[in-house]
């Protein structure tokens, strides 16, 4: 097809290529680039003095908490939902596929003032909280609430195509020689769905670190206590302490492009391990 | 024996099975024939367990089972694709019924493995136990197959369209040694095709279903030789359709009458079925005359093509091939040999 295209096709084909790389190296590169550059412009002594000041320290450490407690969550529920799509006929199934896109759909803000309606001392459930002494909102729980419901789609979405492709048959098979369907799960649906479903939680942790806009309203920004990484790079941003804020943005942009090489790597791999399938 | 009583299923709005009755002897191979969506396939899945009926009830030897799930009826079970685990090698795929049973029945690691290695024999596919599924060919995948389902050691092996993806070599290799295995091993064997001469060849018997409902059971040659139906007879081998009608007991074609006896049909339009080698020239020119349009050698015969009216009713039948092919465009007279007359089934 392309051999006929006509000659100046060729310029044409450069002048498109160039005008990607040109978009992409502003848009995307040089920002990446601007970051890593702000963070260390006063050397990298003051860059590590902002990752280890104590607020630093406990920002890291939420995000890491908040991360570790959403992505288990969203695998477990992700698994459920996608298995359920997938295996089973129901009632009310194109509901639930639906439902599962609405965090992707609605804006984290609002994802976030759910919540605060819900918990807040306002809130329909607020007064009786008080009362027990349980604190959600502007406290660790609310902020894993809201990040639960921002990343819920990203399990799901990988594993709900991937298991329709593969349909109820190798299930079938085991439960046929007599596996529990746990076993079955372990030994079969597991092994079937693994690359897939790691790729899944490696998206979901990445949004789940870099969170901000449903988090923001729910932290309630205490220093040291509900701020995330996101929430603190904002507070020092505002605060003209460009550098402590570039240093700990950097640290989410590496995440990011950490997630992406591992992301590409089993792109790789998927791809491969499933056209060996065939 | 394997008893269904009055089994009907349905999805949604489509009856996929209504009212079946069927009893399954002992050692039988029995087929399950049917074009697709005539519940064929469900039939199969709800003797194994892999779906339930809405109504009716399934007996393994006289004990009901309809409630019991798959793992629990100790059948084996073969799909339609295979089903093999793609993650584990031949041998791991083979011996995975035996290690997924509770602890205190399982099996040793090596004894698992030697039992594995057995069956790889049995199905002579020894030396293959460290690939991987995808590293076989079609034929071998299904062999794994067989192999997985018979190391739970199953009285009921049951079989979802096993030839179906193979080419016909190798298809009619892996019937004749299923046969046999089917015969060493003492199974009872239940398969489910749309390929007629797939089921006449294998089966002891042959059950025909049509839309939900079962048309017919019997050995290979009733169904052949004696179709109950009009859809038997145009699904079981090869048929020519007549419209002819019927009076005073005598079919008619057109304005001809046919030497073909009519019973327990009414007066009116029927439909006249018979096989292409059903049929002599007639040397007198007396009979149905074809206009020839096509002729081929079907093995030790000519299947001539025709037309047996000016409207066009197109007829197959089959000639001697010892004489010589006759020529595209010249006129034959046959008469039928062997026939079977059918009311004219109402519209569905």
């Amino acid at each position: 097809m392309s051999a006929r295209l006509p000659n100046h096709s060729l310029a044409v084909r450069r002048l498109l290529i160039l005008g990607a790389l040109v978009f992409i190296g502003f848009f995307l590169v040089l920002p990446l680039v601007a970051v890593f550059a702000e963070a260390l412009s006063k050397g990298f002594a003051t860059y590590g003095a902002a990752l280890v000041e104590p607020d630093a320290i406990s920002a890291i450490k939420l995000t890491l908490l908040v991360a570790a407690i959403s992505v288990p969550l969203n695998v477990v529920f992700g698994l459920c939902a996608a298995w359920a799509i997938a295996k089973f006929d129901f009632r009310g199934k194109s509901v639930l596929v639906t439902l599962i896109d609405l965090p992707f759909s609605i804006s984290p803000v609002v994802a976030g003032l759910v919540y605060v309606l819900l918990f807040g001392a306002q809130g329909w459930a607020g007064p009786w909280l008080i009362d027990h002494g349980v604190r959600i909102i502007f406290a660790v729980p609310s902020i894993v609430l809201a990040t639960v419901l921002v990343t819920f789609p990203f399990v799901a979405r990988e594993l709900i195509p991937l298991m329709q492709e593969q349909g109820r048959n190798d299930e079938e098979a085991a439960l046929a020689l007599g596996a529990s369907g746990f076993r079955t799960f372990l030994r079969v649906t597991l092994p079937n769905i693994r690359w897939g479903l790691l790729y899944g939680v490696l998206l979901c942790n990445a949004r789940a670190m870099g969170e901000f806009g449903a988090v923001s309203v729910v932290s309630g920004h205490l220093r040291g206590l509900t701020n995330t990484m996101p929430l603190h790079v904002e507070i020092l941003y505002n605060e003209y302490n460009f550098v402590a804020a570039f240093a700990v943005a950097s640290l989410l942009a590496l995440l990011a492009l950490v997630t992406l090489v591992l992301k590409t790597s089993l792109e790789w791999k998927f791809g491969y391990s499933h056209r060996s399938a065939r | 024996m394997i008893s269904l009583h009055h089994i009907s299923k349905s999805f949604g709005a489509f009856a996929a099975l209504h009212n079946v009755d069927l009893t399954v002897r002992d050692g039988e191979f029995l087929a399950l024939l049917g074009p697709s969506g005539s519940g064929k396939t469900t039939l199969l899945r709800i003797i194994a367990g892999l779906a339930f009926p809405d109504e009716g009830y399934v007996r393994f030897n006289g004990e009901d089972v309809t409630e019991l799930p798959v793992a629990e009826r100790k059948v084996g079970f073969v799909f339609q694709q295979y089903a093999l685990f793609k993650h584990m090698t031949v041998l791991d795929n083979v011996g995975f019924g035996l290690s997924v049973r509770s602890r205190a029945q399982r099996p040793s690691r090596a004894k698992i493995r030697a039992r594995a290695r057995e069956l790889l024999d049995l199905v002579q596919l020894d030396g293959l136990g460290d690939r991987y599924p995808a590293q076989l060919s079609g034929g071998q995948q299904q062999r794994v197959a067989l192999a997985r389902a018979l190391a739970v050691e199953p009285q009921l092996l049951l079989l979802d369209e096993p030839f179906g993806a193979l080419d016909a070599k190798v298809r009619k290799e892996l019937r004749r040694w299923l046969r046999q295995l089917h015969e060493q091993m003492g199974l009872t064997s239940i398969f489910v095709t749309h390929d007629q001469e797939e089921a006449l060849e294998l089966a002891d018997r042959v059950v025909v279903l049509d839309r939900g409902v079962i048309e017919q059971i019997g050995t290979p040659e009733e169904v052949y030789m004696a179709p109950r139906s009009g859809f038997v007879s145009g699904f079981v081998g090869d048929c020519n359709s007549l419209p002819v009608t019927v009076r005073g007991g005598r079919a008619q074609f057109e304005d001809q009458a046919l030497d073909v006896a009519v019973d327990r049909l009414r007066d009116g339009n029927a439909r006249l079925d018979f096989r292409p080698h059903d049929v002599v020239l007639s040397e007198n020119g007396h009979g149905l005359p074809l206009h020839v349009s096509g002729v081929y050698r079907r093995g030790g015969s000519w299947r001539v093509e025709g037309t047996v009216n000016s409207s066009g009713q197109i007829v197959e039948i089959d000639l001697d091939a010892d004489q010589p092919a006759p020529q595209l465009g010249s006129q034959l007279a046959f008469s039928i040999t062997r026939a079977r007359v059918f009311a004219v089934e109402r519209a569905h």
